[in-house]
């Protein structure tokens, strides 16, 4: 009476139930199609993380012909927008403080005068720095673009005010994403950031749900084994996270005009990987949680890490050693950086291999513990 | 196969933590009979049929159901078995053709198709095969299960009270079914259940109260061997004589029927000088077989005292 370990037809059976669950559940369906979708128009269009045009207000005490060059020159740089001017540096403050301007400019009396006798005059630049992101580049364009301003004045009697060359000819060569355009840095990014949470979170749900409303015990109590709802259960979810990239590579290209440098077969069979990752945790947190619940409980609690953590967000350099290894153990930090690598760098395999092991080593883990946590009782 | 029992097990034991659920039950089905298992809730039928299903381990206990190893055997027992959960547990969000063809597939059967359209037909379902079974009422809903249940042409059917929310006409029909299948298929049947007109259709029973088996056998063995003698009266302010009565030495119980009550214990002169007092214009009392709701609340009563604490 023994009945073989791994049959094909009952697996076949569960990933038919799946598809025709997935296909009645008109909202989450939606949801599964609408959430990249709407992330990436948010996050492709909304976010910007080198903003221009930021409110300033200017306090002028003297308006010489080289301070309209100076501020021509502020101007020119495309971080401010002068859109007040007021009388007194009190007037100005108080226009920081309630984020009426980012920043006061303040050209002091006699600065023509200063300049001119060559005594490097002051201007002060009061900036609110609550968030550096939004005022860092202002801030390093600036100087720049007074001296630059300065330079065109200083030919003639005033040639002696031009700034000498300094020693050094540096030249910066920003490489991959030369005009630090925050699109190609985010909207490859999202592709992770999506998968992540909708692997998680479907995955995890669908086994739970098996539970509460208890079709489980049904399906323990007939022949079936682990691993054919397992991975019968995981089958239609992979072909899901396709679908998912697919509407981002498309947007990515046609909406955002993305570059895709490298080989887009070799991004697809990467993700894979990365999708089996993401699916066995789901599958892990739908053995811990109790009800639906309790697993986006979980699934938020693995995500908020991810996002935080991987360098989706915040440049994964900045972070103090002990978030870099968090975040060396997350599979989203490993896949962006394959991502970013193979669209705008045009990696090859040869680049990329070191981010693919730590990926699957996890996805290798996180099935052990999946597989042993799955229970064929209801003990 | 060890001939006449489909189910024949011992001292079957299932402890949650420091509390014993079941606690050392012996059971013994005999082919095509339909048996019927009782006991209050939470006395641990449910736990019982799961370990015999091998949806529970069980901590202690052996034997065999349809002749497999109840213990190590478990795969070899899904196959010939067919649970019917006490809540229903087929998809809701498939219809009724796809969750009988999901069972199908489940079981492996040969000719799917075919056994799955037969087995709509033989439930009347035809016309509503495509209807989503969580739009179903509570009486198609138990058909459609019992229907999954039998797809895979089990020996052994465990129901967990499956008339439970079911009206009448509905219930009465499909212990019909049950019977008919009973004798026609030679299936054996265990049903838990609360209703006593059910329990007097069962060919044996058994009672169970705080995961004990208190008694077993044919309807008139139950009640002759709980040595109940009851007394029925009527007559007005039965609340009040219940009363009264359930403070007199000699008076086990007394339990409103109707309009009726039921005096009863085991010692019947005891019982007889206890009732004396009452025995008095208005009422009207009659000296009765003990039925078996009066056996079931006695158990119930003894239960309490020997295994609460």
């Amino acid at each position: 009476m023994k009945h073989p370990r791994f049959s094909l037809g009952r697996f076949a059976g569960i990933i038919l139930k799946e598809f025709i669950q997935m296909k009645r559940d008109r909202l989450t369906f939606a949801m599964i199609l609408g959430l990249p979708v709407v992330q990436l128009l948010l996050f492709g269009y909304a976010i910007n993380t080198d903003p221009k045009h930021l409110p300033a207000a200017l306090l002028l005490s003297d308006d010489g012909p080289q301070v309209r060059s100076v501020l021509q020159g502020i101007r020119n740089s495309g971080y401010f927008d002068f859109v007040r001017e007021v009388k007194t540096q009190r007037e100005g403050r108080l226009l920081l403080a309630r984020g009426d301007v980012q920043f006061v400019v303040n050209i002091p009396e006699d600065f023509s005068r200063a300049l001119i006798r060559g005594e490097r005059p002051a201007v002060l630049i009061e900036a609110d720095a609550t968030d550096p992101v939004a005022t860092g580049n202002a801030l390093g364009a600036i100087g720049r673009a007074v001296d630059q301003s300065l330079f065109n004045d200083a030919r003639g009697p005033l040639d002696y005010l031009s700034v000498a060359s300094g020693p050094v000819d540096l030249r910066i060569h920003s490489q991959y994403n030369p005009e630090a355009i925050s699109q190609y840095n985010i909207v490859p990014g999202l592709m992770g950031v999506i998968l992540t949470m909708t692997m998680i979170m479907i995955t995890g749900l669908s086994i739970t749900r098996e539970r509460e409303r208890g079709t489980m015990e049904n399906l323990l109590a007939m022949p079936t084994r682990p691993s054919e709802v397992l991975i019968g259960k995981i089958i239609p979810y992979i072909l899901v996270g396709y679908v998912q990239v697919l509407l981002i590579l498309i947007a990515a290209r046609f909406l955002f005009q993305v570059p895709m440098m490298g080989n887009l077969g070799l991004l697809l069979a990467v993700t894979l990987v990365f999708i089996a990752a993401n699916l066995a945790v789901g599958i892990t947190f739908s053995t811990l949680a109790r009800n639906q619940l309790q697993a986006m409980q979980m699934t938020f609690f693995f995500f908020l890490p991810s996002i935080l953590l991987s360098g989706f967000m915040f440049p994964f350099r900045g972070m103090p050693g002990w978030a870099q290894w968090i975040g060396e153990v997350l599979p989203l930090t490993h896949f962006l950086r394959i991502v970013r690598g193979i669209l705008l760098k045009g990696n090859g395999l040869f680049e990329i291999d070191r981010e693919i092991w730590p990926i699957a080593l996890f996805a290798f883990f996180a099935v052990v513990v999946a597989v042993k946590r799955y229970r064929q009782t209801l003990d | 196969m060890n001939g006449e029992f489909a189910i024949d097990v011992r001292g079957m034991t299932k402890r949650f933590g420091h509390h014993t659920v079941v606690n050392g039950i012996d059971l013994q089905v005999r082919k095509g009979e339909v048996y019927g298992f009782l006991g209050p809730n939470g006395s641990g039928k449910t736990t019982f049929i799961r370990m015999l299903c091998g949806l529970l381990k069980a901590d202690a206990g052996s034997g065999t159901c349809l002749g497999c190893d109840v213990i190590r055997e478990s795969e070899s027992i899904k196959l010939q078995v067919g649970y019917m959960t006490q809540k229903f547990s087929f998809y809701e969000d498939l219809s009724i053709a796809e969750n009988l063809d999901f069972v199908a597939r489940m079981y492996g059967i040969e000719n799917r198709r075919e056994t799955v359209r037969a087995s709509i037909e033989k439930l009347g379902l035809s016309g509503r095969q495509s209807q989503l079974a969580g739009e179903l009422s509570g009486g198609w809903k138990q058909r459609l299960a019992l229907a999954a249940c039998l797809i895979h042409r089990p020996r052994l059917l465990l129901l967990d009270e499956p008339t439970a929310g079911v009206d009448p006409q509905a219930r009465r029909d499909f212990w019909e079914q049950i019977h008919e299948l009973a004798a026609t298929e030679e299936l054996t049947f265990l049903i838990t259940t609360h209703y006593m007109d059910e329990a007097e259709r069962c060919h044996r029973l058994g009672y169970i109260a705080y995961g004990n088996l208190l008694t077993c056998g044919t309807v008139s063995e139950v009640i002759a061997g709980s040595g109940l003698i009851t007394w029925s009266v009527s007559g007005p302010g039965l609340h009040e004589l219940s009363m009264q009565l359930r403070q007199c030495a000699g008076v086990q119980q007394a339990i409103a029927f109707g309009n009726r009550l039921h005096v009863g214990g085991c010692d019947e002169s005891a019982l007889e000088s206890a009732i004396a007092p009452f025995r008095r214009e208005p009422f009207r009392w009659e000296k009765i077989s003990s039925g078996l709701e009066d056996v079931f609340i006695h158990l119930m009563g003894q239960a309490k005292d020997n295994f609460a604490l």
